[in-house]
């Protein structure tokens, strides 16, 4: 699952503006699969990390309720351009991926 | 050279490593999410939700906490919440849905020089209050808007 993360970051008066988008089901484990009867297993994503130059900016808890191939959008300050940022998940299943980019 | 079929054949290989791995239980999915607070998004009411992922249901409902969604979503799959907060050492924004099924969505929580700001896509089964709720301190502050769902997120 590489690049299952796409992330910008940008730095404009010492407030870095960081938005994601990963593509993720996030499957609740509610949806009923028609064919089966039987409702698909839930599949999503538990946790994800951001942080920029060893510092974690932002660990977020997940549950079911957050959209398909979720859209995470949040600020920070202290960080300067050309900064690494590191941003990871990982899901019900274990699986995880992370990416790096540099802040602009 | 199939290129398709190169990365496809690495990438089942790498996975099945993995999949030993975890059956071996040297890495459970349990152990990489230790922190995880099972108990609240499995809770099935706000009050138990906010107990277990926030540690008490006594909220002040606080004008420093602006929280944006539209009035109406046609898409309860997609809905965009957006929670800014201005208090002062917030330690947290949590994002509750009081009637879906499991009322706890997401915690956000914030870095030491993370600004009180999260935007984000959520789901919603129906027209529900949205709760935004933010620790600093040992206190809760929050801020709640109705959202009417016209087709709902959860289901076919």
């Amino acid at each position: 699952m590489a690049n299952s993360i796409k992330v910008r970051a940008k730095v404009s008066d010492g407030t870095t503006v960081v938005k994601a988008l990963i593509s993720h089901p996030m499957e609740t484990g509610q949806r009923k699969n028609s064919k089966t009867g039987k409702n698909f297993p839930a599949h999503f994503i538990q946790e994800l990390t951001c942080n920029v130059n060893g510092a974690d900016v932002l660990v977020a808890d997940w549950g079911t309720a957050i959209s398909k191939n979720p859209y995470l959008s949040f600020k920070f300050s202290g960080a300067k351009a050309g900064d690494t940022l590191k941003m990871s998940w990982v899901d019900n299943k274990g699986e995880s991926d992370s990416v790096e980019a540099k802040i602009k | 050279m199939n290129n398709t079929r190169r990365s496809f054949i690495k990438r089942s290989a790498a996975a099945g490593a993995f999949g030993v791995a975890v059956g071996a239980g040297l890495i459970t999915p349990r152990a990489v999410l230790a922190a995880w607070p099972k108990a609240a998004f499995e809770a099935k009411d706000l009050d138990s939700a906010l107990k277990n992922a926030l540690g008490g249901t006594a909220m002040t409902e606080s004008s420093d906490i602006t929280l944006k969604a539209p009035e109406i979503a046609e898409n309860g799959a997609v809905v965009p919440v957006t929670v800014t907060s201005t208090i002062p050492n917030a330690e947290s924004i949590s994002i509750l849905i009081s009637e879906n099924p499991t009322p706890m969505t997401a915690t956000f929580k914030l870095g030491s020089n993370t600004e009180g700001f999260v935007s984000t896509r959520v789901k919603m089964g129906k027209t529900s209050d949205v709760i935004a709720v933010v620790k600093s301190g040992d206190k809760l502050y929050s801020s709640k808007l109705l959202v009417k769902v016209t087709i709902g997120g959860c289901g076919g």
